[in-house]
């Protein structure tokens, strides 16, 4: 950053400086008068190609370096879910707290956010922690920060979405871990707002059970333990059951049918809300110790148990 | 001034909007961009004095929503794309490189109408119902989810590109096959350089925001999901194609000012611009890799790493070439016999401002700091340095430099060199202010902001008072030159280029005789008839080295 500003700031006071003593020192003197004709010089044009290349690059260099590393989530994380809808946020703790407009998290823990939206696009912007991702509806979307100062933070909505986009805001607020318990706790999480109990309750209501048996022998595979491992598709190849996969799997079954298995399911496209869908996947994800059955698991074999 | 010129030929309503004389044309679209100027300027007031107080004291967030939209498609879609191409462009191309008019003069014509008929769908949509989906027309906020007049807005956008399409067209025939003898390709005026790269753009991009704006179109209107996830649309898709055409578009409004500051610059230091074929070359290089740098706008749109990473690393080499230009800019002064007339202070404006827009560039292009500045105000001084300070700057810069061939007449030069004077520092207490605002943190298109953000909110409404200031001098005392100028000659500058070689205003075929081009470009030594002082010896001007 200050190595920017610097090389920046560098080039700019250089022209502007060459430029106003070049419009004082030679400035007209008689109304005939001609400049010097100089046609160019080709180890200028060098040298002013190939020294900003360089340092861009640097410049470039640094950027990735740190993008690369905010993209890449690290292990062991606090996972938030977040909702954006017109024009409000709602969040939600591990525990199934729910929260509107507010975040509360401890220091020191790596905090992810799993994001996604009700209607149009919408963008977690947090200028304190220098964190800000777009919320797109069809996608999730991750951000991940670790908290060190407690303390109240603004956060913004800052991508455009429509009217009340500037009253979609909120405060983050990041404590010491005993009173982050103290306040989960505090707090009443469980029954219905828990997203494990509500998941499966809509695993029942919405006739997932039916299929999706636990013990393997259903039309369709068990869930049991699939969350986080390979799963092999019919067209031989694997792929990681993450949020995003589960998600798809329930809003468009047919894009990635699993081996072995017949394309009967049918989409839920527009039957549930992100925040059901959510429920479900954090259903999906407490099946994730349950055994595995020998037999009607889609999880890749040579994979293994994760 | 010569008796009979392009301007009083013939008389008569019917003999403007039928000519097919590409001057009249020029100042058809004068005419026309100036009323979308002035109308995207108005809502351009009426924002930035919202924001005066941190809760927004002069419309509802409803208003305040469609006053940053229209304010954006009249100034990008209407004013700053067809600005210089259409109107200095235009009147210029040809008799810079000795033509009688452009290629397809009837074709230039129908661009004229196409333009407006595009630009009464829009101004239907503003005037019934409004429009406020940002210009950007992001779906599927745009496509399901605004109560405003999206349709025939769209619809206006998408008939208004072929208006381009036909300029971009004619303009690149007209380069290939109408240049005057001894006018080869390294004896062209940048300025024809940096139009001619300008209609590569025009003839390849526009077809894709058009056909894109038509699909979001067609989603709202009949609901075929493109980008609507609810209908196995996607999102992310519309902001690819909207991209690729207008992340090329920013260099369809700052190349052509980049041209006219290479034509200015050489005049007004009296010798050739250094490094001709660089400048020229820089317009080719930043048209073809401006092309691949779109998705530079969707860092934090979940795209892929990789993705991230290619564009960031390309976004950074399409700076190369426009630093190119700063520097050979700079270097044309060293040892120059420089002036400060009124085009010249705009050129030199035009360097700092742009080196401003340009250098902040670099820091949005760095995927680090895009985290935290994307879609903060910090990009939207950005991109007003390089459109405004850049774009304007450079129009408003070409329209006194060639008003006397134009008109025939001098503006008062006094008068001229004090708007330009207001207009930089009024630009720069504007937008300079919005860069800290955005590194603070305050996103963009925000109808209320936190109180910490007033005072720098205050400075930037103060100078967008002066800022407008500086905008309504050239129109009084240029429109008051018309009459009262005083009369101009060919070359009152003087300059080297085809176009001062002829009367002004021109004849309506231009020249008397097809001109035979036997010098160089910006040559002033070895131009007898510009009666200036070239002197036998080639001594440096300056006895100081």
């Amino acid at each position: 950053m200050i190595f920017i500003i610097a090389v920046c700031l560098f080039f700019a006071v250089a022209v502007t400086v060459a430029i106003i003593l070049f419009f004082f020192k030679y400035k007209r003197r008689t109304e005939v008068e001609v400049g010097v004709p100089i046609y160019g010089d080709m180890r200028l044009e060098a040298a002013w190609m190939i020294v900003p290349l360089i340092l861009s690059l640097a410049m470039f260099g640094w950027g990735a370096v740190v993008y690369v590393d905010y993209r890449t989530t690290p292990k062991d994380t606090l996972d938030i879910y977040v909702v954006g809808k017109q024009w409000m946020w709602k969040l939600q703790q591990p525990n199934g707290l729910r929260e509107i407009n507010e975040l509360h998290v401890p220091i020191g823990r790596n905090v992810r956010l799993i994001m996604a939206s009700e209607d149009v696009i919408h963008d977690f912007f947090v200028p304190a922690f220098r964190v800000k991702m777009d919320v797109v509806p069809g996608h999730y979307n991750t951000m991940w920060f670790q908290p060190t100062k407690p303390g109240k933070y603004h956060f913004f909505c800052s991508q455009y979405c429509g009217t009340n986009h500037s009253v979609m805001e909120g405060w983050v607020t990041v404590m010491e871990p005993s009173e982050y318990a103290s306040w989960l706790s505090g707090s009443s999480g469980g029954g219905d707002a828990n997203p494990v109990v509500a998941g499966e309750k809509l695993f029942a209501e919405k006739a997932c059970n039916t299929c999706h048996l636990s013990d393997g022998t259903g039309r369709a595979p068990s869930l049991n333990g699939v969350y986080g491992a390979k799963v092999l598709l019919a067209d031989g190849a694997t792929v990681t059951a993450d949020d995003s996969y589960i998600r798809e799997s329930i809003l468009t079954p047919n894009a990635k049918i699993v081996a072995k298995y017949a394309p009967l399911m049918p989409t839920f496209q527009g039957q549930l809300t992100e925040e059901q869908i959510l429920a479900l996947t954090a259903y999906v994800k407490s099946l994730q110790a349950q055994p595995v059955p020998a037999t009607g698991s889609g999880i890749a074999p040579a994979a293994g148990k994760k | 001034m010569p008796r009979v010129h392009y301007l009083n030929a013939t008389y008569g309503i019917r003999s403007w909007l039928l000519t097919t004389d590409h001057k009249r044309i020029a100042l058809l679209y004068l005419a026309s961009v100036t009323f979308f100027f002035f109308i995207g300027g108005l809502f351009a007031t009426m924002i930035r004095l919202h924001l005066l107080t941190p809760a927004g004291f002069l419309v509802t967030p409803e208003t305040y929503n469609k006053l940053f939209t229209m304010h954006g498609v009249a100034m990008i879609f209407f004013f700053l794309i067809p600005s210089i191409p259409a109107v200095l462009g235009n009147f210029l191309l040809p008799i810079m490189i000795g033509a009688k008019d452009l290629a397809f003069p009837k074709l230039n014509l129908l661009s004229w109408y196409i333009y407006l008929i595009g630009g009464m769908f829009v101004l239907y949509s503003f005037s019934t119902g409004g429009l406020d989906t940002g210009w950007t027309f992001y779906t599927p906020l745009s496509s399901v989810y605004s109560n405003s007049a999206v349709t025939p807005a769209v619809i206006g956008i998408f008939i208004n590109g072929f208006s381009s399409i036909l300029t971009g067209l004619n303009f690149v025939v007209t380069v290939h096959t109408m240049r005057a003898p001894g006018m080869t390709w390294f004896r062209l005026p940048l300025f024809v350089w940096a139009q001619y790269a300008t209609s590569i753009i025009f003839v390849l991009g526009t077809p894709v925001i058009a056909i894109t704006l038509l699909l979001a179109g067609l989603e709202r209107m009949f609901h075929l999901g493109f980008f609507n996830p609810a209908l196995g649309g996607d999102p992310i898709l519309f902001q690819h194609l909207f991209w690729f055409y207008s992340h090329p578009a920013v260099y369809i409004m700052i190349l052509p000012a980049m041209g006219v500051i290479s034509e200015i610059i050489p005049t007004f230091a009296r010798k050739p611009i250094f490094g001709y074929s660089f400048i020229a070359g820089s317009s080719i290089a930043i048209a073809v890799i401006g092309f691949f740098v779109w998705a530079h706008h969707m860092f934090l749109t979940g795209e892929s790493t990789y993705a991230a990473l290619a564009f960031s690393l390309l976004s950074y080499l399409v700076a190369i070439p426009s630093a190119v230009k700063v520097f050979n800019w700079a270097s044309t002064l060293y040892k120059g016999s420089i002036s400060w007339d009124t085009p010249m202070l705009y050129a030199l404006g035009f360097i700092g401002l742009f080196l401003i827009g340009g250098l902040t560039g670099l820091f949005l292009a760095c995927l680090g700091l895009d985290i935290h500045l994307h879609d903060t105000y910090f990009v939207v001084a950005h991109f007003h340095y390089i459109m405004v300070g850049g774009a304007v700057m450079g129009y408003v810069g070409g329209l006194h430099f060639w008003w006397p061939k134009i008109t025939g007449k001098l503006y008062p030069e006094f008068m001229a060199r004090v708007a330009a004077i207001v207009l930089f520092f009024g630009f720069n207490l504007t937008f300079f202010p919005q860069f800290l605002l955005g590194y603070l943190g305050m996103p963009r298109r925000y109808h209320t902001y936190p109180p910490e953000f007033q005072v720098l909110n205050v400075m930037s409404t103060a100078g967008a008072s002066i800022l407008a200031l500086g905008y309504l001098l050239p129109m009084i005392y240029l429109v008051w030159s018309i009459k009262y100028g005083r009369v101009a000659g060919p070359n009152p500058w003087p300059s080297t280029g085809l176009e001062w070689k002829t009367a002004s205003p021109p004849p309506t075929e231009n020249f008397d005789v097809t001109p035979e081009v036997t010098w160089e470009p910006y040559d002033f030594k070895n131009r007898p008839d510009l009666g200036l002082d070239a002197g036998p010896s080639l001594a440096p001007a300056h006895g100081d080295d």
